[in-house]
């Protein structure tokens, strides 16, 4: 097997250019394909190498962009539908919920939208409530909707060849902070199991619950907590839907204690099902009450100082998980 | 109803008789002085935060240097209590409709003395005495806000009107025809004000629209549809004072395209020349039509403003600038216990 070091905007990078060399019906459109800055570079070069045909950047018709993409995926093809940022999403809301998610239902599992919507959280930086929002839990909402949430270079590829390879719509979300993330890619096509999560770290006091770019923090939090003599097992959830049910209850039948790392909010967030499925499944093995580490139950701030303390990080989760290890 | 308004001295028309020829006709100095400054005041203020952009301010901030026309020419004709709602180029209609520029200049630094208390940065902006309930980042956002304050004017039975302003990229959203669409159906008091800088992130409108009149979209609606010289105060003043009117007497919507250019990149400041994205001669020649240049021209031929005038005019505004930076430098930041403040009215 042929690994290269890359980043994780590079594995996209290379996923796309990969899908769409191998497989006719798979395109590209969205807002900022051609853009120097839009979608950072996980689009370099794909228009020079696939045309304007298969890389369609596409006017600020969020809701017509997106029902065109749902309606190509009726006719077979397998477009990947690019969000530069989840904000803009709520104009296509209704093509990706009333009709992606429940076209396969509603008539009978007759025709399947296979498409890839591709969502890109970008934050911080003070660009305030309309350029912040981490939407993942809206569209794992949602019946009929799958969503994976790499936190890996490695899975930023696997998990993108399997969204696009499924006869599904599935929402894929990545967090503009992984995009300078290093880590070891094969050359070749693979892909990465939806509903599959994976141990990063093992321990035995504390499981640490995270996806996406919270598995950054959360590493960073069990090695402070493992200084402190408590051995942290960091799971990455990978998908949101369908959960890896398994994983995390193993994992918290071992522990008997759980932080959920959630870059959503607290209300109704991550942290808030997986808290359910653990109260309904694990109880009897839990040792202490569930800790949730969440953004605060209001829109982004732009003034930095607020910004800091809107966005949690290791030291949140090192705290919840002190909090946990006290109370058992 | 859709006619076409052109640059120099050969503006026709728009609906009446109201439009004459010759440059400045039939508006008042007073009203040419005051576009003077708020054009003034929007590009001194643009250029300063370009400088500090490098390294003070920190919030994604869209310019409007080159299109101060369009704001004040428009807004001239606006009262304190109509409604101007606008985008993430938001600068240029707060300066223009009499916001305050160091409740601004603090918002850009995130400061609680912010004009929406830090809480917004660059992109929303308000001034609720000045008739700006806020500005929103999501292209095509406000528009029906402004349709609302408009049927709220009318259901109310009051004569204040509402401007929408937005870019040729806003036209792209289904939300800019259903607004247009339900305005003119209800006869509502809204000016639809459409800046096209011809660029829309690093589209070239002609890569968004099938057709790039935007102006002749206002036909599918029974209602005026214009097209004027955007880097011509006194095109964009006549335009809009014909369109101003005419909804505060109930005769319902006005599209006006006005025709400019954004000298800066999309944001930033930089010129998105770099990024091969647009190119220095057309930079150049629409820098060339500086509308403030065309102003000033026109107010020294008709003897309204003397060199002396305009050295203090200038020094002036730089003035002001220089206390709006020193007072959002000396600003507090809002207070950590207020994170969680404001997100509802209790
Ligand atoms: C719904 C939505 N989609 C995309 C964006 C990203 N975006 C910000 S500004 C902009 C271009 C808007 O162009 P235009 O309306 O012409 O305004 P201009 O920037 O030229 O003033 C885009 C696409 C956004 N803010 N909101
Ligand atoms: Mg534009």
């Amino acid at each position: 097997m042929c690994m290269g070091k890359m980043t994780y905007a590079q594995a996209i990078n290379q996923t796309l250019r990969q899908m769409l060399e191998a497989d006719g019906s798979v395109f590209l459109m969205g807002q900022g394909v051609t853009s120097p800055w839009y979608v950072g570079t996980t689009t370099a070069g794909l228009i020079d190498s696939f045309g304007p045909e298969r890389i369609i950047d596409t006017p600020v018709s969020e809701n017509a962009v997106s029902g065109t993409a749902v309606g190509a995926a009726l006719a077979g093809m397998r477009p990947v539908l690019v969000h530069p940022r989840m904000d803009f999403m709520y104009y296509a809301m209704d093509q990706i919920v009333n009709h992606a998610a429940n076209w396969y239902y509603m008539f009978g599992g007759q025709v399947s939208v296979p498409l890839t919507v591709w969502a890109i959280i970008n934050r911080g930086g003070e660009q305030a409530a309309q350029h912040s929002q981490a939407l993942q839990m809206l569209f794992a909402h949602i019946p009929g909707l799958k969503v994976v949430m790499p936190s890996t270079p490695y899975d930023a590829k696997g998990l993108l060849v399997a969204a696009v390879r499924d006869d599904n719509p599935v929402v894929y979300v990545d967090d503009r902070w992984l995009y300078n993330v290093e880590g070891d890619v094969p050359e070749e096509i693979y892909s990465v199991p939806i509903g599959k999560g994976v141990m990063r770290r093992s321990g035995s006091d504390l499981t640490i619950v995270a996806a996406s770019y919270m598995v950054i923090e959360a590493m960073k939090a069990a090695e402070q907590l493992g200084r402190e003599g408590v051995s942290a097992e960091v799971i990455d959830l990978r998908s949101l839907k369908p959960l890896d049910e398994e994983l995390l209850l193993g994992s918290v039948h071992k522990t008997g204690r759980l932080v959920v790392a959630d870059g959503t909010w607290r209300t109704g967030g991550m942290s808030a099902g997986i808290s359910a499925i653990v109260a309904e499944k694990a109880f009897a093995s839990l040792k202490a009450p569930v800790g949730r580490v969440t953004l605060p139950d209001a829109p982004a701030p732009a003034s930095c100082v607020l910004e800091k303390l809107y966005y949690p990080g290791a030291e949140d989760i090192v705290m919840a998980a002190r909090k946990v290890v006290a109370a058992s | 109803m859709v006619s076409k308004l052109r640059a120099g001295g050969e503006d026709k028309a728009v609906t009446g008789d109201a439009v004459q020829s010759g440059a400045a006709v039939g508006i008042s100095p007073a009203a040419l002085r005051g576009m003077h400054i708020t054009m003034l005041r929007i590009r001194r203020f643009e250029e300063r935060v370009a400088e500090l952009l490098r390294d003070e301010i920190k919030c994604p901030t869209h310019l409007y240097t080159g299109q101060e026309a369009v704001a004040a020419g428009v807004c001239a004709n606006l009262r304190d209590d109509d409604y101007v709602f606008s985008t993430h180029r938001s600068h240029g209609h707060y300066i223009a409709k009499g916001g305050d520029l160091k409740a601004l200049m603090a918002e850009l630094y995130g400061k609680a003395t912010g004009c929406s208390r830090g809480r917004g940065g660059s992109m929303h902006l308000a001034c609720l005495e000045k008739g700006l309930p806020g500005s929103s980042a999501i292209v095509g956002g406000t528009i029906p806000l402004a349709v609302g304050t408009a049927l709220a004017s009318s259901l109310r039975g009051v004569d204040t009107v509402s401007v929408a302003f937005f870019g040729d990229g806003a036209v792209n959203e289904g939300i800019w025809y259903e607004s247009v669409n339900f305005a003119a159906l209800k006869r509502l008091p809204v000016v639809f004000i459409c800046e096209n800088n011809l660029y829309s992130t690093h589209m070239p409108v002609s890569a968004c629209l099938a057709d790039t009149n935007i102006y002749r979209k206002a036909e599918a609606f029974c209602i005026p549809g214009v097209q004027v010289d955007g880097n011509d105060a006194l095109a964009v003043y006549r335009a809009a004072e014909l369109a101003v009117e005419s909804a505060r007497q109930s005769e319902g919507p006005t599209l006006i395209e006005c025709l400019t250019y954004r000298w800066r990149g999309h944001v930033g400041p930089n010129f998105d020349l770099e990024k091969g994205l647009r190119n220095r001669e057309e930079l150049a020649s629409w820098q060339a039509r500086c509308p403030i240049e065309t102003l000033e021209r026109l107010l020294s031929e008709q003897d309204m403003l003397s060199v002396a005038d305009r050295k203090r005019i200038y020094k002036d505004i730089e003035r002001e600038i220089d206390e709006a930076i020193a007072f959002a430098r000396q600003s507090p930041y809002p207070d950590q216990s207020e994170l969680l403040a404001n997100v509802f009215k209790v």
